[in-house]
């Protein structure tokens, strides 16, 4: 089962602007209720897209640089990157349908 | 299509304990949610004034109230629901994901925030211009922020957010607050938290993301542009009855009107919490509403269907 690994600042231009696949990031927080409800469906995305899109975490406590250097205000943001630049984000808490079909546009 | 004897509409605090009192009456229950377990408490850093629970994460609350009612039985099932459809033998419920059959709908949508409908909103939320203070506050740190409103939630995110920013000032179009007592206390105590009474927001301002806001004196009616790194908006709600398209008699706010047991202009169908008239938009009031609902609702199968 394919879950989505934690990235921190150190590790993410390794893990994600490297990386040979498209990346989604979930930039999240312990005390952010919305996350919480978004990460399930992350893991499900990944366990469905395994092979085709790498899933990271990011906590935003722990890792305030990257989250300003995208500027990311509020949470949870899903960030796409592809080739090392961002695609695709979807800010706020979506339904896993509209997760999937944003996701699904910025892999285009 | 899937057949429940009761189908609840919204998984606040409401809907949630409507569906754990119908599964305890051993009815087949469904709760159907468009969004998030919860709803205005899930976005709530700390309630105070559940009786019984000194202090509870809003979000945590309503894990629990879900957990509850699913050890019960009762189901739930993520989507929106587009219309009530009557039926020969009780309701249909249409939804994005399929249709439902119910003998007895309980309606406890809640409320939806309202915006401030000025330009720039829209565009900046996100990047700046924020419902939600437990949400986006640590994004702010040791930045000025604007909070507008001046009722409990406000105040209580306003205080929220006063963790993180370097100061966070009131906004007001009236001189008084309506928020309660103990809040107001609190937020006149905080050194980093000041009011800017009698005054209004006309635009919210920036290219990427907030940078000022343009305000209006009521009472001087002068404008002026005051800079602020976010600005958090707390100024009511509206019911969410649209989808109701004219099922239900409600009252001028658009809130659904019922009686004591939470019965509707239509037989068959109740609503709860902050959805109905007269509601005193309490988590416990929510919930006493849901579970009074159930009680009925229960009642009602039993009488017309027997």
């Amino acid at each position: 089962m394919a879950k989505p690994n934690e990235v921190s600042d150190a590790t993410w231009q390794d893990s994600v602007l490297d990386a040979d696949k498209p990346v989604l990031v979930d930039f999240w927080a312990p005390w952010c209720g919305p996350c919480r409800m978004v990460a399930p469906i992350v893991e499900e995305l990944a366990d469905e897209y395994d092979g085709k899109v790498e899933f990271r975490k990011l906590n935003t406590d722990d890792n305030p640089n990257t989250a300003i250097k995208y500027g990311i205000r509020s949470i949870p943001t899903l960030l796409v990157f592809k080739g090392g630049e961002p695609v695709g984000s979807i800010i706020g808490f979506r339904p896993k349908s509209d997760l999937k079909k944003r996701l699904d546009a910025a892999l285009e | 299509m899937e057949e429940y004897e009761i189908v609840i509409i919204g998984a606040g605090p409401a809907g949630l304990a409507a569906g754990l009192y119908a599964a305890r009456g051993r009815r087949r229950t469904l709760l159907i949610e468009k969004h998030i377990t919860g709803g205005q408490i899930a976005l709530t850093s700390a309630i105070e004034n559940y009786p019984g629970i000194g202090e509870i994460n809003g979000f945590d609350l309503g894990q629990a109230m879900q957990q509850q009612a699913e050890r019960a039985g009762m189901e739930t099932v993520y989507t929106a629901v587009t219309e009530i459809v009557p039926a020969d033998d009780g309701f249909i419920l249409r939804t994005e994901e399929g249709d439902y059959a119910a003998k007895a709908v309980i309606v406890t949508a809640g409320a939806a925030y309202n915006h401030l409908n000025v330009p720039g909103e829209e565009r900046l939320t996100g990047f700046g211009v924020s419902y939600c203070g437990t949400c986006d506050a640590a994004f702010f740190k040791d930045q000025e922020v604007a909070v507008v409103g001046g009722g409990d939630a406000a105040l209580d995110e306003g205080l929220f957010v006063a963790r993180y920013a370097s100061k966070v000032t009131v906004i007001h179009r009236r001189d008084t607050l309506r928020a309660s007592a103990i809040l107001q206390e609190r937020a006149f105590a905080n050194p980093s938290m000041t009011f800017r009474w009698n005054t209004v927001v006309t635009s919210i301002d920036g290219e990427s993301q907030v940078e000022s806001l343009r305000l209006q004196d009521l009472e001087t009616k002068e404008e002026s542009d005051f800079p602020v790194g976010g600005v958090f908006i707390f100024i009511g709600q509206t019911p969410s009855t649209a989808f109701l398209e004219g099922l239900l008699d409600l009252d001028e706010a658009g809130h659904i009107l019922v009686n004591e047991w939470m019965e509707t202009s239509k037989p068959g169908i109740f609503a709860a919490g902050d959805i109905r008239s007269n509601s005193a938009r309490q988590v416990v009031s929510a919930a006493g509403d849901g579970a009074t609902a159930a009680i009925r609702a229960d009642h009602y199968i039993t009488d017309h269907y027997s």
